[in-house]
């Protein structure tokens, strides 16, 4: 059974149900679409269910060749790398369409964008075959662009073709490169171009050609992740875009980036990740401090969460370059409960926008009176954003940082004083916001969060503590790969994985028993 | 005197060439039109004459597509003509310039 | 019956998940019932296996869970062993009777059921972190006892400066948390796991002292956040803006001495470098001292009690750092009793004087409220070290290792001798302001005795305080005993003479009998000495240390933010996107004018075009 295919087309059959509605019935448009994106849902779920613990290759393989001559074809697959991004996105998706409630105007148009959105960033996830994911990343850009320009506020015009701009100039570059890689593999196999996935990993290189076919692809996931400087598309998007366009711009579409980075970059071109991953790893840092220290100070709540994105993408950045299999399977990890955290966060920011129109801390004060529920959970989701051990984000950047501090300790020892500003613009924003006595009287009427809010939030709370106290299936599916990966690198190339001491060691002292006798010989 | 392909090779280019410039120097749209089919059939006459020279087959095929293209193209420009006629009331180029950037 | 320990933690987590999510319903006072007797069972739980260990019918032993990141080798899993098993009895024995006590305090506050969520999960959280068997469970338990901390402490939200102390507090501690985790770094590099057993063992084999120092070092850091130590002590006195059986709990009996006991846990690795030990005990002296001083100073009852608590952990740092790590523990046992029932006296007095914390406008409450007197009478020995209470014993000890260490670590014993008159001094002049000479109160006021749930707690709490001195007395060191598999692997210093150690006790004690004397004469009196001006002024603020740090480092960095956020972000980076922007808009300017709309030019330009290619195929030979 052709799962995977099944997946990509299911949001696509939903866009044409949707398209058949009638347009004056939103009371019928609403449902549907929730319910045709569960479908996916369902789907991945299915794909989780079955995938093979411990398999490191890839699962679920489709392979249709198109075109023998230029090497294009229908390969679609899973593995440990992209399966939780997969599930990640058949989660966020409907959660977006069901806090997209109080949108009214044109809904028949936003939830065909929403359902085609879908299938374009499973695609990217899914591909095999770089031309089929060139396709699906640049899909994935038009319905997120008529997203933001036809439901945005103020500023949207501005920020959309912002981002449009800034992603198809690194596209360009990714394009290039793709058709360049591809008509080398072909080369080497005898056809015009190939751009199988699989065969470019044989593929023999120059150093030369090496590099500015890995500048080419960092380019454009580096301004997709978005690294420092390539970023400051980031805050405008997210701040105009409607809530369901934040939560997956921020929840699934930069992971596209981070992805990118890992399943590209460091997988096709080792020796130039170890040669050079260190200043990407160093981008990542400055990142890192960089988007807290500017979130910090943010009049704008929603602006403040789009540069805690800039902080907190940095990490998975270290992680990837940090070359550990901790610090990779730390990255992995945290793309999934980023896409949580700060999903939840853009959720309730958009609910509370819904109710008040406004995004300016200023404006709010006291909130936790008048809507106790709505601070709890964002008190809660602040949190598990700032890393608080015990929710998913700490597992993902812990592992970060014990790994990369194998690699590059220094840039680890920086990188970790981002808990403390991510404390501080966390913190502070909240007591802004909530606490103190209610400055404006228009917020004393505010009704608080009702049922179906509160179960939009629920999957994302229940994940987010679930994966905090128990990491380890997901730890479990991801580690094969990576360690796949690295097997690969330390094979082509003289990185060697940092050793650390003793971890063979399996000394396990009970150490009672060593003085114990003495103690029943005291005064005990 | 055998009629030789350089005397067909002439005749099109002298065409072509009364044709170019006719589409330069006239401003009245149907004749510029007129010019262009010119220009299309001296490419049609040389195409059929290396054909012919040749002993190729192609050359003449080529000539229909043009014929064909030229035969569409002609529907569509005349159709606009006609609407830029009635709104102007001349089909005088030079008083056309909406596309100015 | 360890197996279940795991129940510990369960029992006061379900309670938070039940009164945070179910509170509303279950209301008051159930809500708090609930959370009493599931932490009062915890504590009768973990009585048994106590017991086991005591009389030696149990072994110290690690009881594995499950595993929770494996790729760094972290499981949940709980070490048993002495120390854990003290500090189990303490957090939940304390924690049970606070909350027992909180049932009163909190009478008719509209989130009651909230406040006892927060207060079982402080609890769970703290034994996550006493029990944990590893650094990256202890952790864990360290940031969510920093979270129960932070969301206690704001508790009041409504009033901005609860709200700002409890972020204070959290970030603050984050500052300490950051050298915690780049500890926990190196450890990982160092040993390829977080397990205490491995690490313990195999430590002074891998680590250099080098290594060693550096870890130790970033621990401390952490410590002097949740332990709060200088130069990160300033969240504490702020956190008094908390309930104060909040201040009991966390910011006196068990939170702040987290520090404390995660350094007598780290004891081997501090073995190794001896460095951070004189770092840590002059840090831990000078703490002491100056939270002392302050204190002095201070008006506001509990603000009195917070420089106290900062001094006394002073004390148990100082332990540390000498390498007595027994008696650091000890003195956190002691302490805990002490300094709970202190805040809690100290609540019932708030309560009783409706939320008058000033002690300038108290005075005379003995009669008004005679369990409380008596009780705080107890405190009050017990903290200014008087024979035989129980911080006579405790802190006398430290001051012993201390001096026993000789040489230049006499200015250290003389710094902790000092500490001990000042505390003298201003813990009787608490007790003096607040309960004897005439009634000073504000008009209206009638202070009242509290009720029973009150008062027991503080019965109890006086009992431990008095008696639990002589579990260690230079005599019979039983307690040292009871806990020596905790420091198995540690080398252990020769203990003091017994006449040696009568002296300097002997001594102590006198100094302790001197600052009572001098504070009672000072202030038993219908004329209150006037406390104006130079010295007293600058210490009632704090010697403006908060301000140093206003100026030096907050407000810096947000100029800095504010210049990112300003500047480079919009002007630097954007600057340069616009730019390229603006690049191709004048160009497209330029080049519109050659888009003139006449077909006859673009015919031109065609024809210019085709003749310049013909001539330049010509001119280079093409194929013609």
């Amino acid at each position: 059974m052709p799962v995977l295919t099944i997946l990509l087309v299911l949001p696509i059959v939903g866009a044409l149900v949707v398209a058949v509605l009638p347009k004056r019935r939103p009371e019928l448009i609403y449902p549907i679409s929730l319910v045709v994106s569960i479908l996916p849902l369902a789907v991945a779920g299915y794909i989780l269910w079955n995938f093979t613990v411990g398999d490191a290759s890839f699962q679920f393989t489709e392979d249709i060749s198109f075109n023998e001559t230029i090497g294009f074809g229908w390969r679609v697959a899973v593995d440990g790398v992209s399966l939780f991004m997969v599930v990640l996105t058949a989660l966020l998706f409907p959660i977006a369409i069901a806090a997209s409630h109080a949108v009214t105007d044109r809904l028949k148009t936003y939830m065909i964008l929403m359902l085609v959105l879908e299938t374009g960033v499973l695609g990217v996830f899914l591909s095999l075959d770089l031309l089929l994911f060139f396709a699906f990343f640049e899909i994935v850009l038009i319905p997120m662009y008529m997203l933001i320009a036809m439901w945005g506020s103020e500023n949207r015009a501005y920020a959309s073709m912002k981002f449009v701009l800034f992603t198809a100039a690194g596209s360009a570059f990714l394009f290039a490169s793709i058709i360049a890689l591809g008509l080398l593999a072909g080369e080497q196999i005898g056809t015009l171009a190939s751009f199988d996935f699989r065969t470019m990993l044989d593929v023999e290189l120059t150093r030369t050609t090496q590099i500015l076919l890995f500048s080419g692809f960092a380019i454009a996931f580096a301004i997709k992740v978005p690294l420092f400087p390539f970023h400051t598309w980031l805050p405008d998007a997210h701040t105009e875009a409607p809530t369901a366009g934040s939560v997956l711009l921020a929840g699934v579409l930069l992971k596209m980036g981070t992805y990118g980075l890992l399943r590209f970059n460091v997988t096709l071109f080792p020796e130039i990740t170890v040669d050079f991953g260190f200043w990407l790893a160093l981008l990542g840092v400055v990142g890192i401090v960089y988007g807290a220290a500017v979130a910090i100070v943010q009049p704008d709540i929603k602006r403040l969460v789009a540069y805690s994105s800039v902080s907190h993408m940095g990490f998975i950045v270290l992680g990837i370059f940090a070359l550990t299999s901790q610090a990779l399977q730390g990255s992995i990890f945290q793309m999934i409960s980023h896409g949580l955290t700060t999903g939840a966060l853009f959720l309730l920011i958009g609910m509370v926008y819904d109710r008040t129109h406004t995004r300016k801390i200023a404006d709010y004060g006291g909130l936790a009176k008048v809507m106790p529920v709505f601070a709890g959970l964002f008190l809660f989701s602040a949190f598990a954003s700032a890393g608080l051990p015990g929710l998913s984000g700490f597992v993902g950047e812990f592992t970060i940082l014990i790994g990369s501090y194998l690699t590059f300790p220094t840039l680890a020892i920086i990188s970790a004083s981002g808990v403390i500003l991510a404390a501080i613009y966390l913190l502070w924003a909240y007591e802004r916001v909530f606490t103190g006595p209610i400055t404006n009287s228009k917020l004393e009427a505010l009704k608080d969060l009702n049922v179906r809010e509160i179960a939009i939030l629920l999957p994302l709370v229940i994940l987010i503590i679930g994966l905090g106290v128990y990491p380890k299936p997901v730890m479990d599916r991801i580690e094969p790969s990576v360690n796949l990966m690295l097997d690969r690198i330390e094979a082509v190339t003289d990185y060697q994985v940092p050793e650390f001491g003793g971890s063979d060691d399996t000394v396990d002292i009970e150490y009672g028993e060593i003085e114990y006798e003495e103690h029943e010989g005291g005064d005990g | 005197m055998t009629l030789t392909i350089s005397w067909f090779l002439i005749l099109a280019a002298a065409l072509f060439s009364i044709g170019v410039a006719g589409v330069l120097i006239r401003r009245n749209a149907l004749v510029m039109f007129m010019s262009i089919e010119l220009m299309l059939n001296s490419v049609n006459l040389t195409f059929v004459a290396v054909s012919r020279e040749l002993g190729l087959i192609e050359g003449q095929v080529a000539a229909l597509f043009v014929m064909v293209v030229a035969a569409a193209e002609v529907t569509i420009g005349l159709a606009i003509i006609v609407a830029v006629f009635r709104r102007k009331a001349s089909a005088n180029v030079d008083e056309l310039a909406e596309l100015r950037g | 019956m360890t197996d279940l320990l795991w129940i510990l933690i369960a029992l006061p987590l379900t309670g938070a998940f039940i009164n945070i999510v179910f509170g509303k319903r279950i209301g008051e006072p159930l809500a708090g019932w609930l959370g009493f007797v599931l932490v009062g069972s915890a504590w009768a739980i973990a009585v048994v296996p106590t017991l086991g260990l005591l009389t030696g019918s149990g072994t110290p032993e690690t009881i594995y869970l499950f595993s929770w990141i494996p790729v760094v080798g972290a499981d949940a899993a709980i070490l048993w062993d002495p120390l854990s098993a003290l500090l189990t009895m303490i957090v939940t024995g304390v924690g049970a009777l606070i909350h027992l006590y909180s049932i009163g305090y909190m009478h008719g506050d509209e989130r009651f059921a909230r406040f006892f969520g927060y207060l079982n999960l402080f609890i769970a959280s703290m034994l996550i972190l006493v029990l944990a068997s590893n650094y990256a469970v202890m952790f864990i338990g360290w940031e969510l006892v920093g979270l129960s901390s932070y969301l206690l402490i704001s508790f009041w939200f409504k009033k901005p400066s609860a709200a700002a102390a409890g972020k204070k507090a959290f970030i603050v501690n984050r500052i300490g948390d950051w050298g915690f985790l780049v500890a926990l770094m190196i450890i990982f590099a160092s040993f390829g796991t977080f397990d205490f057993g491995v690490i313990f063992t195999t430590a002074p084999v891998v680590l250099t002292t080098g290594a060693a120092t550096a870890i130790t070092l970033l621990l401390f850091l952490g410590a002097t956040g949740k332990s709060a130590q200088i130069p990160l002590y300033i969240w504490l006195p702020d956190a008094m803006e908390g309930p104060t059986p909040v201040s009991a709990l966390i910011h006196a009996a068990t939170m702040v001495t987290a520090g404390v006991f995660m350094m007598a846990r780290s004891a081997v690795l501090f073995e190794l470098a001896p460095i951070s030990g004189v770092t840590i005990a002059v840090i831990g002296g000078a703490t002491a001292l100056l939270a002392a001083v302050i204190a002095v100073t201070q008006m506001d009852i509990k603000k009195v009690l917070a420089y106290s608590t900062i001094s006394q952990l002073g004390y148990m740092v100082m332990g540390v750092g000498v390498g007595a790590y027994s008696a650091g523990v000890f003195h956190l046992s002691t302490h805990a009793f002490f300094k709970a029932l202190l805040f809690l006296g100290a609540g019932s007095v708030i309560h009783g004087m409706a939320d008058e914390q000033d002690m300038r406008k108290m005075g005379g409450l003995r009669k008004a409220m005679p369990v409380t007197f008596v009780t705080m009478t107890v405190g009050w020995l017990a903290i200014s070290g008087i024979f035989p209470f129980s911080g006579f014993w405790s802190k006398d000890e430290i001051l012993a290792a201390t001096f026993q260490r000789g040489g230049p670590w006499l200015i250290l014993w003389a710094v902790g001798i000092l500490a001990a008159l000042l505390t003298a001094f201003y813990m009787t002049r608490l007790y003096v302001l607040t309960f004897l000479g005439k009634p000073r109160w504000a008009e209206g006021t009638e202070p009242h005795e509290s009720p029973w749930t009150m008062t027991l707690p503080l019965a109890v709490l006086a009992v431990a305080a008095v008696i639990f001195g002589v579990f260690n007395t230079p005599a019979r060191l039983a307690f040292e005993h009871f806990l020596e598999p905790s420091f198995a692997l540690i080398s252990h210093a020769e203990p003091l003479d017994l006449p040696l150690a009568a002296v300097l006790a002997l001594f102590a004690l006198v100094v302790a009998i001197g600052g009572i004397a001098w504070s009672w004469f000072r202030y038993n009196r219908d004329e209150l000495p006037v406390e104006e001006g130079g010295f007293w002024q600058r210490g009632l603020n704090g010697f403006a240390v908060d301000d140093l740090y206003g100026r030096v480092i907050v407000e810096p960095g947000k100029k800095v933010c504010e210049w990112f956020a300003d500047s480079v972000d919009p002007k630097g980076i954007d600057g340069v996107s616009h730019g390229i922007a603006q690049g191709v808009r004048t160009a497209g300017d330029g080049l519109k004018t050659l888009q003139s709309g006449q077909v006859r030019s673009y015919a031109g330009g065609i024809a210019i075009g085709a003749v310049v290619l013909i001539l330049a195929v010509l001119a280079l030979g093409g194929g013609f």
